[in-house]
């Protein structure tokens, strides 16, 4: 049994539906991200996690427990919040400390609950200050404080690292990681940056219009997204999704890759899946992830699928520690990851290597994955 | 933009006409300035001067002897009606009126808005829109009614009086202008607190509810101590308001020992016995003036505090 259990969850706003049969569980431990577009349901999912929202039908267990109908703080649960929500007017420690002394707690006690925190999060020099003394980062460690302070059975964090710059989001997002892996805490995330999601999750589930996409590990979402949503959503540069058709090549079938004032790519496939036979000359959505489209030079050695061709480059953007290409396929750009040092010129003719091993293909009029 | 378009203006002369248009401005603003304050002058020279000064000398002259003594007899002499006491009686009638009222309408008004913006309810909007509309009622519409109705709790306070003992104030002149001013001042009230709670985040809610704080304990915990600004506008506002008020006072309290300030203060003026001591009147005028100022002077200064600084964002 997992820890976390959700089955069957709707939440209705009048007439709209906000969650539409939501079923996601998660292990001891664990570190579930819920990611998505703004308006998906992943903050209203959290809330009801949280009992701040109610739920039309479903259920949410955790550990064994089902807390449908629990007040807030009789869910053994602690959120951090987007903005932070540190009280104004207590210091450091009082906003620590609030849960406890509403619940009672003899002022030694939190004390030492205090100080034990304060440690983990080298806060302690700050406990006297008021929130508005402290800067963004010091604000989120404060809020992450006053969630680690009650040990709860679960963590919840809504969004908690979207008011900070990038360099403290880096960070952060390392501090909770680590914060995860020492306490061993089972944790809930809500975030809109798939970045985070790949980097803290043990599980994602992808969500869009109140329904879960996707639900697996981060692998799984990135090697083998369901659908065209979850292809497109993860990943940054994000995945190529170009219109091809599917011909034949001798025996095998091969994707068709129309160009501009030449004639269509040719890339023959040794293992296609078993379904692409059924769109024989129809059209597809191709995906290629850009790091699977590369300079020859650089392209996987073991890949037991790769195809040559030959791309007209319209952009070289260097990034540093790549340089990506930009060319034309199926009437999209497509960007195509190379090493940094790759000699390759704006305006010129390249062969570029399709690593057909790493490629998925989807239907074009239901968006689902051909497999 | 505008580096390169001063430059620009300056050279074709724009200079004198910047400085004219200043002239007029402030010219004007400094006229507007000195009619407000004209009367306050006026009052205020008038008081410091003896009978024979005023009756012989200029209205805006500076007193040539200045005396504290029409302030005294304003405050302990003067005849209001008939009684000859001074109005310090009728000034703390005021405060004893004043002080509940504002408390009470305040506090209310707070606890509406966190309802009605933290924990909303079908219907909310419509209940404050009721509410605001309570806020342009014309007084005078509801002397009549108000009467009747006051007049009711009176009857019942009798009849409190004589079955437990107590009546709980019920009938008491000045418990009856405390209830009027509090049902009049929630519309208003509400309608502050209301708004400085909508832009107040309710993650700060949600944050207190988590942490297993109850209904009120989050109003008194973390809703008040944040709400120092409004409170003080409200506040103001409400005080100003109830001490100033004329019409309600002389309808429900214009007889007798309960008579607030500004019905005494009319009494005095109204007097018809001997000469008209204009000094002692102003005396007595600019005394029943000086809280509403002293209100503002002691709190204005929490207007420009920014209280909520740092508890969201970055």
């Amino acid at each position: 049994m997992a820890f976390l259990e959700i089955d069957g969850l709707r939440k209705r706003f009048g007439q709209v539906e906000i969650l539409k049969g939501i079923d996601v569980e998660l292990e001891k431990g664990g570190f579930l991200v819920l990611v998505g577009p703004s308006g998906c349901g992943k903050s209203t999912l959290l809330n009801t996690i949280a009992g701040l929202e109610t739920i039309t039908s479903g259920e949410i267990r955790v550990d064994g427990r089902t807390i449908n109908d629990l007040h807030p703080s009789k869910r053994d649960i602690a959120m951090v919040f987007q903005s932070y929500a540190l009280y104004p007017n207590m210091t450091v420690a009082g906003n620590i400390s609030f849960g406890m002394e509403m619940r009672g707690v003899p002022a030694a006690e939190r004390q030492k609950a205090i100080d034990k925190v304060a440690k983990v999060l080298q806060i302690g020099h700050l406990l006297q200050r008021k929130p508005s003394q402290l800067s963004g980062g010091q604000r989120q460690r404060v809020a992450m404080g006053r969630a680690l302070v009650r040990d709860p059975k679960l963590f919840l964090f809504d969004e908690p690292l979207s008011n900070l710059d990038a360099k403290l989001r880096v960070d952060m997002r390392i501090e909770i990681k680590r914060l995860h892996a020492t306490t061993g805490t089972t944790i809930v995330y809500v975030t809109h940056d798939q970045i985070e999601a790949m980097t803290l999750a043990t599980k994602i589930a992808v969500m869009r219009d109140g329904e879960v996409q996707q639900f697996g590990t981060p692998a799984e979402i990135y090697n083998n997204p369901s659908n065209l949503f979850v292809a497109d959503f993860m990943g940054s540069p994000a995945m190529n999704l170009i219109p091809a058709t599917i011909g034949t090549n001798g025996n095998a079938l091969s994707v068709v890759l129309q160009r501009e004032a030449r004639e269509p790519i040719n890339l023959p496939m040794a293992n296609a899946p078993a379904g692409l036979s059924a769109f024989q000359g129809k059209p597809i959505i191709f995906g290629v992830r850009p790091e699977a489209l590369t300079d020859p030079e650089g392209a996987e050695r073991n890949a037991s699928n790769i195809a040559t061709a030959d791309c007209h480059i319209e952009v070289v953007e260097p990034a540093g520690s790549d340089t990506f290409a930009v060319t034309n396929l199926g009437g999209k750009g497509v960007v195509a990851r190379l090493r940094a040092d790759a000699n390759i010129q704006p305006g010129s003719n390249t062969p570029l290597a399709f690593n057909l091993t790493k490629a998925v293909f989807f239907d074009p009029a239901t968006e689902t994955r051909i497999r | 933009m505008s580096a390169v378009t001063t430059p620009a203006r300056q050279a074709s002369g724009g200079v004198s006409v910047k400085t004219l248009n200043r002239i007029v401005i402030y010219g004007l603003l400094a006229l507007f300035a000195l009619f407000y304050l004209m009367p306050l002058f006026v009052m205020l020279v008038t008081s410091f001067k003896t009978m024979d000064e005023i009756q012989n000398g200029n209205m805006l002259a500076l007193p040539k002897a200045p005396t504290f003594d029409p302030w005294l007899k304003a405050w302990g002499e003067t005849c209001v009606g008939l009684t000859c006491a001074g109005i310090k009686g009728y000034f703390w009638n005021s405060i004893k009126m004043v002080v509940p009222a504002v408390l009470i309408s305040t506090m209310l008004g707070a606890l509406n808005g966190y309802v009605l913006t933290k924990w909303r309810f079908r219907g909310a909007t419509l209940v404050f829109g009721l509410m605001l509309f309570a806020c342009f009622i014309p007084f005078q519409s509801v002397l009549l009614p108000m009467a009747t109705i006051l007049g009711s709790l009176g009857r019942f306070g009798v009849t409190l009086q004589n079955s437990v003992g107590t009546s709980f104030g019920l009938g008491n002149p000045t418990v009856n202008l405390v209830f009027v001013h509090v049902v009049y001042g929630i519309g208003f009230t509400t309608l502050f607190f209301r708004n400085y709670y909508e832009a107040f985040p309710t993650e700060l809610v949600k944050a207190a509810q988590v942490d297993g704080a109850s209904f009120f304990q989050i109003f008194r915990r973390i809703m008040l101590p944040n709400s120092m600004p409004i409170f003080v506008v409200t506040v103001i506002y409400q005080f100003t308001n109830i001490w100033n008020d004329f019409l309600f006072a002389s309808a429900y309290a214009g007889t007798g020992d309960a008579m607030p300030m500004t019905v005494a203060l009319n009494n005095v003026v109204n007097t018809s016995t001997g000469v008209v001591e204009y000094n002692v009147n102003m005396a007595a005028a600019m005394i029943a003036a000086l809280p509403t100022l002293l209100v503002y002077v002691l709190a204005g200064r929490y207007f420009v505090r920014g209280l909520m600084a740092g508890a969201v964002k970055g």
